[in-house]
């Protein structure tokens, strides 16, 4: 089967691209009307997320509340809508974050034995400690903030991007390539940058998604345990923590924002499948 | 073989020491005065003086982790702030739910997720893959609380054939300690079996393409044999290796199931802990799970042996 490259994008042979890579564009589709929900909340649903009306307590879905309002009387679409805001941020920086750090110190661990033995060590320590333990553990301590929260499941997830680059690194450093620019002279620095980089661009990507949509998911866990995002902020996780009492008078407060989620999540790693057949179709087919 | 095992059981030590100064610089390196949280708002200088010295953050941090490390090592996980138990012992009374939960969970997986994976595989492309696939693609993006709380509602508030909360001693009878592992362990096991599922399909399906399977459809065998002690069999390193790598799942899922279903285990433990800043027990806790951790995949490097006999040590 065929498939797709850059050259087609660049070409403007959308139709093919779309065709030959369906995961992909499909995951990317529903995260962009997910983003597009959050970012356009305000002009989706008039109402306030943060609106209190004791009259209109956990009324079930209606037509003037789509999706029924909370224990306060606020309306749960404008919640969660807003509450996407906070989630897929911590998604996206966190992501980034631990990408980017990981690429640093996996780079430096490949490539340097001493390094190598002090991050490695490090790295199976911080895996061997259940993820979200060392979350909470990591969140708890501190004041409780968006930031806090972001910096905790970035460490969480930093371990699994170091070890993917390191083992490229270790892979491409034995490459005939590699060998004759450190015979030609070439400064270290320079064949990591310019030879070595380059091959951890692709694997990282898919990487980066599923971290991506992990992120989302140990937010709400931490949200719903009590040590996550500030309870004044209502995350997908926080409303769904607050609304875990009234689940029996109420179950659609914690379903709405539990389906926006796993909708989110769903299109995030649909989209990493897509990106791994992409860029790295002999990966296809396992993960 | 032996020797192999005492080797890896001594490499265990230094990730177990990386542990130890991780946990430890987490709570005792960050800012904020522990011994004032644990005091509360209204607690005196002179309360608050009380319990640094009785904790003892009135020493050097240095002299602190090597009190701790020597006690860890000989087995003395301290004493809960709280509750002025042994860690433990907190830790022996919370310890049966959570064995339970862990290895009925790991049950429904496997016994789930096997069949599921092969199935997949032997019918690649049909209706029958892309629903296993759709499924396990579905397993991963739900949070296991949710997946409770949609359970508690279906079995246990709307069909009222399963207990809603609560956990129930193996001592007590086997019928009501099973009713209430029945809904945890499927909300805990769906993002388990859903990885699983994957990876058996993968393997499966790269060993059907093998030249000894063509002989031994060839030769007449049938299909329960053939995918079961032949296409299985040979596909079980991948697969049991990602059964070690899920275990880690487990137990942080375990942590979040225990409060969906009010199950008094070591998860509850923790998180309590952690929410109050009862440092022996959060220390104590997590070393453990860590040695867990490290024990389970030892268990599991070992077992190659047994699935492939070309691999020795």
């Amino acid at each position: 089967m065929s498939s797709a490259t850059y050259r087609d994008i660049v070409a403007g042979n959308a139709g093919y691209f779309v065709r030959s890579n369906p995961t992909l564009c499909f995951g990317g589709v529903i995260l962009l009307l997910v983003i597009a929900s959050a970012v356009f909340a305000e002009a989706l649903v008039g109402v306030d997320p943060l609106e209190i009306n004791p009259l209109n307590r956990m009324k079930p879905p209606s037509a003037e509340h789509w999706f029924g309002t909370d224990m306060f009387g606020r309306d749960i679409l404008s919640r969660t809508l807003h509450g996407g805001r906070i989630s897929l941020l911590v998604g996206l920086v966190v992501s980034a974050c631990a990408t980017a750090s990981g690429l640093t110190l996996g780079l430096l661990a490949g490539y340097n034995r001493i390094a190598d033995a002090l991050v490695m060590r490090v790295m199976d320590g911080l895996m061997s400690i259940p993820a979200i333990l060392l979350a909470i553990a990591l969140t708890a301590v501190t004041n409780a903030s968006t930031g806090t929260v972001i910096f905790a499941i970035t460490v969480v997830e930093l371990p699994r991007v170091v070890r993917l680059v390191r083992s490229v690194v270790l892979s491409v450093r034995e490459q005939a390539y590699v060998e004759a620019a450190v015979i030609a002279g070439t400064r270290p620095l320079k064949i990591v940058v310019k030879h070595i980089l380059p091959n951890t661009i692709a694997p990282l990507t898919v990487q980066a998604t599923y971290i991506c949509a992990a992120a989302i998911l140990i937010e709400s866990l931490l949200s719903f345990l009590g040590a996550g995002t500030p309870p004044e902020i209502p995350s997908w996780g926080n409303i769904m923590a607050e609304s875990r009492i009234y689940f029996q008078l109420a179950p659609w407060m914690i379903l709405i924002p539990g389906v926006f989620l796993a909708v989110t999540v769903l299109a995030v790693n649909l989209m990493g499948d897509g990106l791994r057949d992409l860029l790295d179709p002999r990966l296809s087919g396992t993960r | 073989m032996v020797e192999y095992i005492l080797r890896r059981l001594l490499a265990t030590i230094p990730v177990l020491a990386v542990v130890a100064i991780v946990v430890f610089s987490i709570l005792h390196l960050t800012p904020g005065d522990p011994a004032a949280m644990i005091a509360g708002d209204q607690g005196t200088e002179e309360q608050i003086q009380q319990i640094r010295q009785k904790l003892g953050f009135d020493r050097p941090i240095h002299e602190q982790f090597y009190v701790w490390l020597v006690n860890v090592s000989q087995g003395n996980l301290g004493v809960s702030i709280f509750s002025n138990k042994p860690v433990t012992e907190l830790l022996a009374q919370r310890i049966e739910p959570t064995i339970a939960l862990t290895v009925t969970t790991t049950i429904v997986t496997v016994f789930l997720a096997l069949p599921l994976g092969v199935l997949a595989a032997w019918h690649a492309g049909s209706l029958i893959d892309r629903s296993v696939m759709s499924f396990a693609v579905l397993g991963f993006a739900f949070p296991v609380f949710v997946i409770g709380y949609i359970l508690i509602y279906v079995f246990a508030l709307k069909l009222s054939i399963l207990p809603v909360q609560g956990y129930v001693s193996i001592s007590e009878g086997f019928w009501p300690f099973l009713q209430h592992l029945i809904l945890p362990s499927f909300a805990l096991g769906m993002s388990f079996t859903a990885l699983i599922a994957r990876i058996t399909r993968a393997s499966v399906l790269e060993v059907l393409s093998q030249d000894h399977i063509r002989t031994a459809k060839a030769k007449g065998v049938p299909t329960a044999p053939l995918l079961c002690s032949h296409a299985l069999k040979n596909a079980a390193v991948p697969i049991v290796t990602i059964i070690g790598v899920g275990i880690a799942l487990l137990l942080s899922g375990v942590v979040v199931t225990e409060s969906v279903f009010a199950i008094p285990g070591v998860g509850r433990l923790v998180v309590d802990a952690i929410l109050s800043r009862d440092y022996p027990v959060i220390q104590g806790v997590l070393i453990v799970f860590a040695l867990v951790y490290v024990l389970i995949n030892l268990v599991i490097d070992v077992s190659y042996v047994f699935l492939d006999p070309r691999i020795r040590y």
